[in-house]
């Protein structure tokens, strides 16, 4: 059954007060006790550049970092990340100054209709985090998290390649 | 003269950082206030009678502020006049599971879920016809009884040229094979969402994921029933289609109806799921196709009896059924053709256009018989297709004005990088390289709602500021269109990239443009652009000359086309406000660095002291570009059918390994030449041939849309599988050399013809590899294999 249903058979029946940490600042709402973290990012916050693709954990578009690494928001109850620092595409330039990956993907034209982006480079941000240089291999399985339609993932590739040659230059 | 500053250089998308910082705002992002929320319910049953709907249940909730049903709408719509046969919301009987039935707006996405799950509907099932040779049988209660026929027919087309049987006569070889296709879906990331706010005139602004806001508006008004000056249609970023938001759909008219009833906002948004039930994606085919084959004359005779399932509704099936048969008219000439295609009605959701439209399914077809004559006539593929293409400035049979072909080449320069000629028949037993071409219209040269109109009409404004603003009805669905079009207002105009704004696909503000689809938007909207362009050119060299006391250029009056080809032989369409397709600009001016320079005197003004002295007199500077297709065809039934003013070309070339104990089909490398005319911007076509790759590979191999009793059994993308970046294999890109003199700055399509030539050169190359034909798609290791073992005798 539709999840929206059962959580209306709870509606109004509950709602919780649920305080999250996001992009480093802690937000508090009322909330339903089962919202998902997508939807308090996107319906309670309006950060929506976090994007509903599926709802079900199989696009990976909804991809935000819980704690530093990547999870699909779509599927994380809210109420459980309480405790959680969660950093949304919203959160990763930093001002004006665009992450490494980012500016990549611009420059590489890794990005078409731009719906799959978002989780590409929260997904990208984490694996770069890491300390080593990552190969052709643990690239193209962080793509991989998420669907693209649009590129056929060679240009998209190519930007993350591009960033780990720039960071293996100029380590930030 | 190709010593332009912007177009011909790779550019990144002009809201690409948008993009990369969630900036960029879909449908579903944005935020009316006391906006209240949708929900469908949709049909269980393939196919039964509606007997009651009982609403008072989900009306009497709560915050549930309307209820639809199809007793709500009094027409029916469709993309195309022809075919108009889709309920808003089903009337009388369902015809597909999950067939939009009734319909909420409360005031919690949750509410108006729970409502529907209220609503509860007495079906009276009925047997459903459920594949294309069911649908061929009589029957008394056809899905579309207002056709009155006595099948499940949609559309029969049947066209012939010259003499098929004598051409079978000539040739040496004659091949017939029967093929089968499955139904594909587009599978774009961002799900069909609508948002619709109402003012206190009960004007309506419709936000939506649209491939086509100016269908979407008119139909909306006609089936509101309401003028169509009370609606707007704005198209947000987009998240891909791919010919799958081409058509107006339920939900846009049931989110819009639920606003008028209210008077509210509405929001309303798919599930995964949703979208899979509302498909609209490649017809599943099967086709019968003969070719007749001589080496020294070509191709001799080509004939072709297809039998596409359409599912439950028009769409954009009248089309299909035509380009099945008039898309085999290239990339060779066909001297003697017929064709038969009949387009079925069944209880299935419905098929309409997908990348490629129409030309994918046949094109596999012509393109492993013309690998299996080649073969067997002990010819190289490679090079005999080189011989075959069609030379440029020639008419097919069937009337299509072929213009610039650059293919020759380009298979050629792909024959060389691949390494074809040390590869082809000489790489060990389960390495393969195969070669398969394609080509594609650049628009269609007649408009889907019989007009006057141009084609395409761009508007451009100069402010005080400098800044150029075009105002497109274009739809940029991710594949950059608006970067492009503003690259090309930037080049005329010589200023920086930045400069340009685009304001694009909304129906109040922009002018009309016919949408995204078909490939026409590069072609013709570009060349509304550059005309636009060039005309603001003209007002500030006029202001620059007053500036500079210098006598302004006369501009020659567009030139009748002195060969008679050009224009298809036919006298041209111009007239006073039309500039022409891809003029020549130059003026003895040059725009460069904010200066606006005579070249003969040396003279020099700045861009913005020309803008101010231009301004003075209008206050406003604004010009109109626009398009206009020549007349192109011939006056048979039909004609019109795939005309475009121009065509791309393409040929794929792919190595593939097989393993020659599962069959399992890997793609290894694959090199491309695609015919796109002048690359306008070269990082954009290489990503329009690399997605064209994936989505051609994904049906090559694995994609496949399942139905069990018409539902279908895979709505998701963990049973849908798509091609991840593992098995996308690298693409050497050749680059287009040809220009095409219509197309603006010499530029044809790239966004849909490299797609079909995919699938039938990873099919010969698994030929190459471990020497089976296969006939049916998705090839499918166990398909693979079993063909394998029957060669082998096992
Ligand atoms: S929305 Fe698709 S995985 Fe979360
Ligand atoms: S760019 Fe469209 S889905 Fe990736």
């Amino acid at each position: 059954m539709d999840t929206r249903i059962v959580s209306a058979a709870r509606q109004g029946v509950a709602t919780r007060l649920l305080s999250l940490e996001v992009n480093g600042q802690r937000q508090q709402r009322a909330v339903a006790p089962d919202i998902t973290l997508l939807d308090f990012l996107r319906e309670e916050l309006g950060l929506t550049g976090s994007k509903r693709g599926c709802d079900l954990g199989e696009c990976g578009c909804c991809a935000v970092l819980v704690d530093g690494r990547p999870m699909l928001a779509c599927l994380l109850p809210a109420a459980d990340l309480e405790h959680s620092a969660i950093t949304t595409i919203e959160g990763i330039a930093e001002g004006t100054a665009l992450h490494p990956l980012q500016q990549a993907m611009i420059d590489e034209g890794a990005v078409q209709c731009g719906y799959c982006t978002p989780a590409m480079v929260i997904n990208g941000v984490h694996l770069f985090s890491g300390e080593s240089r990552p190969d052709a291999d643990a690239i193209r399985t962080c793509i991989s998290a998420t669907s693209c339609r649009c590129t056929g993932y060679n240009r998209i590739v190519q930007a993350f390649q591009s960033t780990a040659e720039r960071l293996a230059e100029d380590p930030r | 003269m190709n010593a332009y500053r912007i177009v011909g250089t790779p550019q990144p998308q002009i809201d690409a950082r948008d993009k990369v910082t969630g900036r960029a705002r879909y449908t579903d992002d944005i935020r009316l206030p006391n906006c209240l929320h949708a929900a469908i319910l949709r049909s269980p049953h393939a196919s039964a009678r509606i007997r009651a709907i009982d609403t008072a249940r989900a009306a009497a909730l709560p915050g549930v502020k309307a209820v639809l049903t199809g007793t709500d709408f009094e027409r029916t719509f469709g993309v195309l006049p022809i075919s108009k046969d889709e309920p808003a919301l089903a009337r009388e009987r369902v015809r597909y599971v999950g067939e939009p039935v009734a319909a909420v707006a409360a005031e919690t996405a949750e509410l108006a879920a729970a409502a529907v799950a209220l609503i509860a509907v007495d079906y009276a099932p009925t047997p459903p016809v459920l594949d294309a040779r069911q649908a061929l049988k009589p029957t008394d209660d056809p899905l579309h009884p207002e056709l009155q026929r006595e099948n499940n027919l949609h559309k029969q087309v049947e066209q012939r040229f010259g003499d098929p049987e004598a051409g079978f006569e000539q040739a040496s070889i004659v091949i017939e094979k029967r093929f089968t296709f499955p139904s594909v879906t587009h599978a774009f990331t961002e799900p069909h969402a609508v948002q619709v706010e109402i003012d206190g005139r009960g004007n309506l602004t419709v936000y939506s994921a649209t491939q086509v806001p100016h269908y979407v508006h008119l139909a909306l008004a006609e089936v509101l029933g309401i003028d169509e000056h009370r609606v707007r249609v704005i198209k947000p970023h987009l998240g891909g289609g791919f010919g799958g938001k081409s058509d107006p759909f339920p939900h846009e008219m049931i989110a819009a109806k639920l606003a008028l009833v209210t008077g509210r906002n509405v929001r309303l948004r798919f599930s995964r799921e949703d979208v899979f039930f509302s498909h609209h994606g490649r017809h599943r085919t099967q086709l019968t196709m003969k070719l007749g084959f001589h080496p020294a004359r070509g191709i001799t005779a080509l004939t072709g009896d297809f039998l596409i399932d359409g599912g439950a509704y028009g769409s954009f099936g009248v089309v299909t059924t035509y380009y099945n048969g008039v898309l085999l008219q290239g990339p060779y000439p066909v001297p003697n053709f017929a064709f038969r295609c009949r387009r079925m009605y069944t209880n299935k959701p419905m098929c309409g256009a997908m990348r490629g439209h129409g030309g994918v399914n046949p094109r596999f077809a012509s393109e492993v018989l013309m690998d299996m004559a080649l073969v067997q006539s002990g010819l190289d593929p490679c090079q005999a297709r080189i011989d075959l293409i069609h030379r440029e400035n020639t008419l097919t049979i069937n009337e299509f004005r072929i213009t610039s072909v650059g293919l020759q080449r380009g298979l050629e320069e792909a024959m060389r990088r691949s390494g074809w000629r040390e590869k082809y028949g000489k790489l060990p037993y389960g390495k393969g390289i195969g070669v398969a071409c394609g080509f594609f219209i650049s628009g269609s040269a007649l408009p889907i709602h019989w007009n006057q109109r141009p084609a395409s009409t761009v508007r451009l404004t100069v402010e005080f500021d400098g800044a150029v603003t075009v105002y497109s009805g274009a739809s940029d669905i991710g594949q950059g269109s608006d970067t492009v079009l503003a690259m090309m207002a930037a080049e005329v105009l010589g200023v920086d990239l930045g400069q340009v704004k685009v304001v694009a696909a909304d129906t109040r503000l922009t002018p009309v443009d016919l949408g995204s689809y078909s490939s026409r938007v590069t072609f013709m909207a570009g060349n509304a652009a550059r005309n636009a362009a060039i005309r603001m050119r003209r007002l500030l060299v006029a202001a620059a000359c007053r500036l500079l006391a210098l006598p302004e250029p006369g501009y020659p009056a567009p030139a009748p086309p002195e060969d008679g080809f050009r224009q298809g032989g036919r006298a041209p369409d111009f007239d006073a406000d039309f500039l022409g397709a891809n003029p020549d600009y130059s003026d003895g001016f040059e725009f460069a660095d904010g200066r606006i320079r005579h070249l003969d005197s040396g003279k020099q003004t700045g861009f913005i002291a020309a803008v101010h002295a231009a301004i003075e007199g209008p206050g406003i500077l604004q010009t109109v570009g626009n398009y206009r297709a020549p007349k192109l065809g011939g006056s048979f039934k039909g004609a019109g059918a795939g005309l475009s003013p121009a065509y791309s070309f393409t040929a794929f070339i792919v190595e593939v390994s097989v393993d020659p104990d599962t069959g399992f089909v890997k793609v290894e490398r694959a090199t491309c030449a695609h015919d796109c005319g002048f690359a306008l911007n070269p990082l954009a076509v290489r990503g329009q041939i690399e997605g064209c790759f994936h989505m051609g590979m994904g049906q090559a191999l694995m994609e496949e849309v399942l139905h069990y009793d018409g539902a279908v059994q895979n709505a998701g993308f963990l049973e849908y599988k798509i091609p991840s970046p593992f098995e996308q294999p690298e693409i050497d890109l050749v680059p287009s050399i040809s220009d095409e003199s219509e197309g603006p700055f010499g530029a044809k399509e790239a966004g849909e013809g490299p797609l079909a030539p995919v699938i039938p050169a990873i099919a010969n190359a698994i030929f190459d590899a471990v020497g089976v034909r296969l006939f049916e798609l998705p090839l499918r290791p166990d398909r693979v294999l079993a063909a394998m073992h029957k060669a082998a005798g096992r």
